[in-house]
């Protein structure tokens, strides 16, 4: 500012009618828009008769629909402290039954008082992973997070120690369950994707043919199907005496089903490295762990990391079906919730209620696979 | 430069070592799977559990709630097993059907000049692809079983139409048996277009003459069980369902753990299908039309004859995809209770305690659908795509 003062001696007048000038475009602007705001409507949605007609159309759905919808939704609705007669003769949503039952439906069977815990461990839980989205901490400090967050929400939803009550993870159940089996689904599922991304472009036959055979198969069934073999067949592949408990079990099913989507993501990656990049390493003499370690897969998954965040959502949206074997995840306790016979009748709300939360996650996370598409393009862009 | 260059130390030999690592990765999935399969074993033993496959000739003795061929619980269990795959083939195709029409017609929207209609269209997507299906379904028969009426005050939205939380009652025709003569007609005439199509084709590639095989088709499809209808004396009776005690009698019923998979099976898949159709059509250059254009096609011909071929090739492969994720995930009926494979299974692994024969043969099947309808895709994808060099 100073050197444009010390340059020109008009400075301030120039300035003073710079700063006049946008207050007079802004205003041509807002005139403009008036009648804008016509012309936009003739080209969006009266262009032609087609047009018009299919305008006209979406009008009366939205008139059909949109009115009865708020109407429920919160003129008729009744808010904290009703009771479900009040709601019945009200005739709109019932939202006090979210208000009841909310704790139950975030936290299952954990026991009530120690709510804070969970709720506590999902916080510290959200943050990281919200850390570990920003493509700025991606080196070694995240994982240090990661490393201190894991164990501390272990100790706070286990208990047991440090003057906490032990909460066996029979009891463990809504929201914090399900992000637990999403994302350890994810990352455990992860090394053994690798794994089988390579083995199924090695050149060894065997190797390549139980790969294929594992990927295939496992995608060809579903996930219930799984679900249904880790919950009944596990125990009778394990030794007399040997038992796991059903989270597990529902949590090593969900691994090994997200494991084969996972490797045909990363095979992609792999397919997509030019072949120079594995010329170029063979030429420099390396061996193939070498070679994978150090020049494929760093490139391979990073061109893959949006179809990652993708099979992120389809798993996050699939651990609601451990319902089908009886464990109290999000939609479980949005169900159960149900069987209180005073609040039967509120089916709406629960499912809304449980529908947004999932919408929620999933709608960040599909809006942040589009940024990382875009971020990670950026440099090949032409 | 030397005679004998230093000689590869037989462990350091590529050959060799990719020998040794399958033998050794081969070694431990067996031994897993031994190890497995002897524990498996001991444990069905100590448990008194027979293996095999016997248990399938055995009377399966429940009821199944809905059936294509008739089904009484003096029947196997192999038969109640070939119900619940029936029930899934037709949720499944039927699924199919209606999601790609509602997904083609969204995704079409989305790109549509028609600014309020592009929102309506992107709205019904981010909604409904970013619930879990199961949580749509446990909606949808909650709605239906709970939000509906009974049958004595069935909604009746066409006349003979009754919709009640009993399901869906509809009439059928009841023309004294020659229904099926004018069903025979209607494939007589999909037939017939068939092979109008064929002729067609091969004289446009020899003569360049165009055939207007569309209007013809329809012509035969619509017209001939219409003229074998007239030709009967066009009978008009109809089996209408009529309210009688607490249900209805007569007509055709639907139950509403049926509509409930159907719609919400179909309604989340087209959103998926919407964005599959929408971004086929983007992928194709827009230069195509306008070149298409200045030849003197015209605009339907432009997209029956270059925008499509073009964009099916991008669309087919994810399209496969989903119509495998609509099949399995016609699974999650058994969570409201429509007998279909897995419920089936599920029941019969309850009764029986054969698991593993139980699981096994549910897994089995699925992956014979799952090939047959990749297999079914790629057969036509070869067909639409494109012949390079």
């Amino acid at each position: 500012m100073s050197d444009l003062a010390s340059h020109d001696p008009k400075t301030a007048t120039e300035i003073a009618s710079h700063v006049e000038e946008p207050s007079q475009a802004e205003l041509h602007i807002h005139r403009r828009n008036a009648f804008s705001a016509l012309g936009w409507a003739r080209d969006n949605l009266f262009s032609n008769i087609p047009n018009t007609i299919l305008t006209v159309l979406s009008v009366t759905v939205l008139v059909w629909t949109v009115p009865p919808l708020l109407d429920w939704l919160l003129l008729k609705a009744t808010f904290l402290g009703a009771d479900p007669q009040a709601c019945r003769d009200a005739g709109g949503a019932c939202w006090s039954f979210i208000e009841v039952k909310h704790r139950f439906i975030l936290f299952g069977l954990y026991p009530y008082d120690e709510h804070w815990r969970p709720l506590l461990a999902m916080g510290l839980f959200i943050a990281a992973l919200a850390a570990s989205c920003d493509p700025r901490l991606w080196n070694v400090k995240i994982l240090y997070v990661w490393g201190l967050v894991l164990p501390v929400c272990g100790v706070l939803m286990w208990g047991g120690w440090l003057g906490l009550t032990f909460v066996p993870n029979d009891k463990w159940g809504g929201l914090p369950l399900t992000l637990i089996l999403a994302t350890l689904g994810i990352v455990l599922a992860f090394p053994l994707a690798v794994l089988l991304a390579l083995g199924r472009r090695s050149d060894m036959p065997a190797i390549r043919a139980i790969c294929i055979g594992y990927i295939e198969t496992v995608r060809g069934v579903p996930l219930v199907s799984v679900l249904f073999m880790a919950s009944i067949m596990f125990p009778l592949f394990l030794p007399e005496g040997l038992t796991i408990d059903k989270l597990l079990r529902a949590q090593l099913g969900i691994m090994l089903f997200t494991a084969a989507y996972l490797a045909e993501a990363v095979r992609g990656g792999l397919q997509a490295l030019p072949k120079g990049q594995y010329e170029a390493a063979d030429a420099l003499g390396l061996g193939y762990w070498q070679k994978t370690r150090l020049i494929i897969l760093p490139q391979a998954l990073r061109l893959v990391i949006p179809p990652i965040v993708n099979q992120f959502i389809s798993c996050f949206k699939d651990t609601s079906l451990v319902i089908i074997i009886g464990l109290y995840d999000l939609l479980t306790t949005a169900k159960t919730a149900l069987a209180d016979p005073l609040w039967r009748p509120f089916y709406i709300e629960s499912y809304v209620f449980a529908a947004f939360i999932y919408f929620l996650f999933c709608y960040f996370m599909s809006r942040y696979s589009q940024y990382l598409e875009r971020r990670l393009n950026a440099g090949t862009r032409r | 430069m030397s005679q004998d260059a230093p000689k590869t130390p037989w462990w350091n030999d590529r050959a060799i070592r990719a020998i040794l690592y399958q033998i050794l990765v081969v070694g431990a999935v067996v031994l897993a799977a031994w190890y497995l399969i002897s524990n498996t074993l001991d444990n069905l033993a100590a448990r008194n559990i027979a293996t095999g496959f016997g248990f399938l000739t055995r009377e399966s003795g429940f009821a199944i709630g809905e059936s294509p061929i008739p089904f009484d619980p003096a029947d196997s269990y192999a038969k109640a097993i070939l119900v619940g795959l029936l029930n899934t083939v037709i949720v499944a195709v039927l699924g199919v059907i209606l999601s790609t029409m509602i997904g083609t017609v969204i995704g079409v929207a989305r790109l549509s000049g028609n600014w309020l209609v592009a929102r309506l269209a992107s709205f019904y997507v981010e909604t409904l692809r970013n619930i879990p299906v199961l949580l749509q379904l446990l909606f949808w028969y909650a709605l239906i079983t709970e939000g509906l009426p009974g049958p004595n005050q069935a909604l009746n939205p066409l006349p003979d139409v009754y919709l009640s939380n009993r399901g869906l009652k509809f009439p059928t025709p009841d023309w004294g048996g020659v229904e099926w003569l004018v069903l025979a007609a209607l494939f007589l005439g999909m037939a017939g277009t068939f092979l109008l199509v064929r002729w067609a084709k091969r004289r446009q590639a020899l003569t360049g003459k165009i055939f207007p095989t569309i209007r013809a088709g329809i012509g035969l499809i619509l017209g001939l069980p219409l003229l074998a209808w007239i030709a009967l004396g066009a009978p008009t009776q109809m089996n209408a369902p009529e309210l009688q005690g607490f249900n209805f009698e007569g007509g055709h019923s639907v139950s509403p753990e049926f509509v409930a998979l159907l719609t919400g099976l179909t309604l989340y898949t087209a959103s998926f299908i919407a964005e599959i159709v929408r971004s086929g059509i983007l992928a194709v250059a827009p230069g195509q039309t306008e070149a298409a254009l200045a030849l003197g096609l015209k605009r339907g011909q432009v997209l029956r004859l270059v925008v499509m071929p073009q964009a099916l090739r991008v669309i087919i492969p994810p399209l496969t995809s989903q119509y495998l994720n609509l099949t399995k995930n016609s699974s999650l009926a058994v969570a409201i209770g429509y007998p279909d494979l897995v419920s089936v299974s599920n029941t019969t692994i309850n009764q029986t305690g054969q698991a593993i024969e139980g699981v096994a043969l549910l897994m089995a099947v699925y992956l014979a659908v799952s090939l047959a309808i990749s297999a079914f895709m790629s057969w036509y994808d070869k067909k639409t795509a494109l012949v390079g060099r």
